[in-house]
């Protein structure tokens, strides 16, 4: 039986989605390699590795097509923002973990491709935080690029204690919260040599580096301009609002944004189609809620960076806001639901 | 003067492919060996066959008489032979049978008596049972019959008479080059539609895509002088033909679904209706032919006047298929519906016969999960939520599907035109629509049955009552027969009693 | 003391007395289970499930006395709206009852008819006509496909016939397409 109609179709295919989402990736990456060296490149190739594999593996249990999925792109997303988002010396047992969580846990046993209600990378990172709180907030100091260090670090040989720091939001916050400390954001900042002239060193250029992906990733029409937008001006607004109040407790809106996973969030993270809302109301919702959240956590909480968190609250009122932003229907719209304009 | 045009969100840009057929003039086809007329062309009831085997119709001979309010007559489109009058097989994509008049044609090609309608004359409901008559219906491809739809509305009259040459759909040219040849007709048929539904201005729609109809209609205007009509390219995007979108377009007006656009003071016709019309009006000639694009995988693509009854394959035949071709489709690319086989004749809906290709429409990959992607809802002319609707009916949970709005969904295909995971959505969405009305039909007689049981209850209740009432009656007057005919007995003994006291008394005294 | 129990008593009788005037003027019709349930119901009136015709089915669902898969004509979808109604696990068509079949009308050979009016008397939904000694019709669209007028009849006239699919009754599949089988992959 011949199929029906529409006989024509845009050559467009989730395959090239999610193709367009890891090009987009690539100037982010780029930078990052030339500020902490080598190690993201093997984390990503571990990442990518163990999800084929436990991807086929879930696929051939779930007896589903294996060809047809497997290079669908969507593991390999989820594995680049694990390795993306995970310390870029972690060890590599510690990636497989991740990358395993989200493939295995998140994606396929909620269904599969379509159906998570959770984005999976941050399912992962929510998980590898809270079970290994030191592991993963161990980065590399900025600038260091010794490819055969990381390498040992890594694989489990060494131990990087030298090079070793926490990230500007860790630690700004831990400075933030140590009463006795007395210190202030711009104490921090001069004493600090994780901090740049604006956020991290070498951090903001990381960011550029995802905005100029995602903002073409905007233009290539894969995402829309909602989520960023929303999610960039919230985080902006917010950490602006606190740092009038209170500029020595609170870092002002350019740390926020270029600091951290705000960038990748933004445009790579908060704009999962399949865990996030779909209507163009409610991704504005979304994202705002999902960066308020994200400073609050930043600010107030425990963790280093607050949107893997926030990212899995919004997840939950997804259904809520979608059933609520519904746009009017062409002819219920207007003055008189007989839409006269 | 630019006039202010409006837009409607969503919308595709497919190929077009319009040069392809759009090149030579249109060709009147010749009359085929056999003409196969199916009774039902339009929406509405299917209309009563007038004809019998054996019987000798001529050209624009009624044969099918309209059934119900809203229905539409079918005339021999040749003189000739009734064959039979029997079940063949339909242009629907079901592959099913329905009631068809078989003509012979005897090569005369003689018309029966015709003749023009003084219509100004007339009264608006005698010219309306003229254009039933005539068999007039949308030529657009939703065949609704048109005389249902040229009414003035509650006010009085049309604020704007929306005729629609915009012809969106990818391949199809038949309304183009009817345009560019026979302007002068189809103005002068609007100008007539301007008049029954006493409309204020008349915007004929042609997308900018046309630039050469666009001319010919305008130099018609003036040719015909006919005033308050004017010419409007709309811009070129998919589904700017649908009539509720160009209504949007040209005038700003949203037209809910299930409101009649009177209501908000505009109507639509397609500009092939108003040729009719004026065809039924001013010559008395009833609609049985109509031009039809024949485009896709043929040789020499091309537009043609086919009588209605036409089997399809004549018609391709003038074109040359090539020989990889796979199918026909009725209709374009987009909304068109295969045919189950190229014997099914030309209708009244048929704009174009596309022939097909597995390189031309190559099956689609394999249906991949929603990823919510949006790109369905963004493409969606109605401003629907095309994944919600799918989600609910491959669910089969139907009542939701009808939340989102289903029956809004003009079914133009944008969505699954553009969806990543190549999900056949309109499918989808057809076979939530027909187990919809499967079961609202279900309901209904369920409904009737309900009824009518209730009421037998009902009366053998009543009956049975009557009946105990009469038996009772019955049985109190035998009673009381009886009681009547016991004291008669009574005193009998009575007296028989006294009588042998008496005797007693006697015998011993 | 006295005051206070006056007032208390003419209040209680105030509202007793509105009370029972709701429930005289806004008393629910019927019961309205019994009535959701029989609007499921297909109202064939066959009596396959085993009760004289489809509401007092429905009667004794609502009191618990039947399970909800009795019912033939209804089917599968039937019960499983049944079973959404009422709360309940769906479970397949019971055997014992009948299977479902394709839906059907009645048809009169009008030939060998001899108009005794035994199928009228015995059509639930007085879709049969005509008159003592007349040949008799199954008006089709009333005919619920009950078969109740088969077997009174004394010469075997009535058939049932599958109503034919046409051009538009015909329904839209569902959308199935080949999905690759995990050998191709
Ligand atoms: S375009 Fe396709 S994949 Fe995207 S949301 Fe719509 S149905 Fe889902
Ligand atoms: S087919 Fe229906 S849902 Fe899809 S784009 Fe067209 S109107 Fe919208
Ligand atoms: S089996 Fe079904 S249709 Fe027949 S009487 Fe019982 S409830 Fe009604
Ligand atoms: S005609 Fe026969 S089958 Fe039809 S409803 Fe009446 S008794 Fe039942």
């Amino acid at each position: 039986m011949l199929n029906n109609s529409p006989f024509v179709r845009k050559p467009a295919s989730v395959q090239m989605v999610m193709l367009k989402v890891l090009a987009a990736l690539l100037p982010g990456i780029a930078v990052y390699v030339w500020v902490f060296g080598i190690a993201v490149l093997v984390q990503i190739a571990i990442a990518s590795i163990t999800a084929l594999v436990a991807e086929a593996t879930m696929l051939s249990i779930r007896k589903k097509p294996l060809r047809m999925f497997l290079f669908d792109g969507s593991a390999l997303v989820t594995a680049w923002l694990i390795a993306l988002t995970l310390p870029s010396i972690a060890p590599w047992w510690l990636t497989v973990l991740g990358v395993l969580i989200a493939i295995v846990i998140a994606k396929h046993l909620y269904g599969g491709l379509g159906q998570n209600p959770f984005n999976p990378a941050m399912v992962a990172f929510c998980a590898l935080i809270v079970a290994y709180p030191q592991l993963m907030s161990q980065w590399p100091a900025a600038g260091f690029t010794d490819a055969a260090a990381e390498l040992q670090a890594i694989f489990g040989a060494r131990h990087l204690d030298a090079v070793v720091m926490a990230t500007p939001l860790d630690a700004l916050r831990t400075a933030l919260h140590t009463p006795e400390a007395h210190a202030t954001v711009s104490g921090v900042f001069g004493s600090n040599a994780a901090f740049g002239n604006i956020g991290g060193k070498g951090w903001e250029w990381i960011a550029l580096g995802y905005l100029i992906g995602g903002l073409w990733l905007v233009q290539q029409r894969v995402v829309t301009w909602h989520v960023p937008a929303a999610f960039l001006g919230t985080l902006g607004l917010a950490a602006l609002l606190a740092n009038l109040v209170s500029p020595d407790h609170y870092a002002g809106p350019l740390f926020h944004l270029l600091t951290g996973g705000a960038m990748l969030g933004a445009f790579f993270i908060a704009t999962d189609p399949v865990s996030g809302s779909t209507t163009a109301r409610g991704k504005l919702i979304f994202a705002a809620g999902l960066a308020f959240l994200t400073w609050i956590i930043r600010v107030f909480g425990a963790y280093p960076d607050g949107i893997a968190f926030a990212t899995l609250l919004m997840n939950i009122c997804v259904p809520l806001i979608d059933m609520y932003t519904q746009p009017p229907v062409f002819g219920y719209k207007g003055r008189d639901a007989g839409g006269r304009p | 003067m630019l006039r202010q045009l409006f837009s409607f969100n969503g919308g595709v840009k497919p190929a077009y492919n319009k040069e392809q057929s759009n090149q030579m003039p249109i060709a009147v086809a010749p009359v085929p060996a056999e003409l196969v007329i199916p009774l039902h062309q339009s929406v509405g009831g299917t209309p009563r066959p007038l004809v019998q085997a054996g019987e000798h119709v001529k050209k624009g001979q009624l044969i099918g008489d309209p059934d119900g309010f809203v229905s539409s007559s079918v005339h021999a489109s040749t003189s000739g032979l009734v064959k039979a009058v029997e079940p063949r097989l339909m242009p629907h994509t079901s592959g099913l049978s329905a009631l068809c008049v078989v003509i012979e044609p005897d090569g005369k090609d003689e018309w029966g008596e015709i003749s023009p309608m003084p219509w100004r004359d007339m009264e608006p409901d005698d010219v309306r049972d003229v254009l039933r008559d005539s068999g007039v219906v949308g030529l657009g491809g939703a065949v609704f019959p048109s005389y249902l739809k040229v009414n003035p509305g509650k006010q009085g009259h049309l604020d704007t008479l929306v005729i629609n040459g915009a012809e969106c759909e990818p391949f199809i040219t038949c309304d183009d080059m009817q345009m560019r040849e026979r302007g002068e007709t189809i103005v002068r048929g609007a100008a007539i539609l301007r008049d029954l539904t006493k409309a204020t201005r008349v915007l004929i729609g042609i997308e900018d895509n046309k630039p050469e109809a666009i001319t010919a209609m305008k130099a018609a205007v003036t040719t015909t002088g006919e005033s308050r009509i004017e010419i409007v390219p709309v811009p070129t995007r998919y589904p700017a033909g649908g009539a509720k979108q160009l209504i949007r377009v040209l005038t700003g007006i949203e037209v809910p679904h299930g409101k009649r656009s009177t209501d908000y003071g505009v109507q639509c016709f397609n500009t092939g209706t108003a040729y009719a019309i004026y065809e039924a009006l001013e010559l008395g000639r009833p609609l049985i032919s109509r031009i039809v694009t024949v485009a896709g995988n043929v040789e020499t693509a091309r537009n043609y006047e086919v009588r209605i009854g036409t089997p399809m394959r004549e018609v391709v035949a003038l074109s040359k298929a090539k020989p990889d071709t796979d199918r026909i489709v009725m209709g374009g690319p987009m909304m068109g519906f295969a045919m189950p086989a190229d014997t099914v004749p030309v209708v009244k809906a048929t704009n174009c016969i596309l022939v097909g290709s597995p390189t031309l429409f190559p099956p689609p990959p394999p249906e991949m999960p929603c990823i919510r992607c949006g790109e369905c809802a963004r493409a969606c002319p109605t401003d629907l939520q095309p994944f919600e609707m799918y989600w609910f009916s491959r669910a089969k949970i139907f009542g939701k599907a009808q939340e989102y709005n289903l029956f809004d969904c003009i079914e133009c295909g944008c969505c699954a035109f553009v969806c990543p995971s190549r999900i056949p959505l309109v499918d989808y969405y057809r076979f939530a629509k027909s187990e919809i009305w499967a079961r609202e039909k279900e309901k209904e007689s369920a409904d009737v049955a309900r009824k009518r049981y209730e009421y037998r209850i009902d009366r053998e209740e009543r009956e049975k009552q009557e009946k105990a009432a009469k038996l009772a009656a019955k049985a109190a007057e035998t009673k009381a027969k009886l009681a009547a005919a016991g004291a008669a007995d009574e005193n009998k003994a009575l007296i028989a009693a006294a009588v042998a006291r008496a005797q007693e008394q006697k015998d011993r005294g | 003391m006295l005051e206070a129990l006056l007032v208390m008593a003419l209040g209680s009788v105030i509202l007793g007395g509105a009370l029972g005037f709701a429930a005289v003027k806004f008393r629910v019709e019927g019961d309205p289970l019994v009535e959701k349930i029989d609007a499921i119901l297909p109202q064939t009136q066959c009596g396959q499930c085993g009760f004289p015709g489809c509401k007092p089915y429905a009667e004794a669902i609502a009191k618990g006395e039947a399970d909800i898969n009795c019912c033939p004509p209804g089917g599968e979808d039937g019960i499983r709206k049944l079973a959404d109604l009422l709360g309940r696990e769906f479970k397949p068509l019971s055997g014992e009852h009948g299977i479902e079949k394709p839906k059907s009308t009645a048809v009169i050979d009008e030939n060998i008819c001899i108009g005794c009016t035994l199928c009228i008397q015995a059509c639930p939904v007085d879709a049969i006509v005509g008159a003592a000694k007349q040949m008799h019709t199954v008006v089709a669209s009333l005919c619920t496909g009950c078969e109740l007028c088969l077997e009174p009849c004394p010469v075997d006239c009535i058939d049932m016939k599958p109503i034919p699919e046409n051009v538009e009754s015909w329904k839209w599949k569902f959308p199935v397409f080949a999905i690759q089988s995990r050998k191709a992959a």
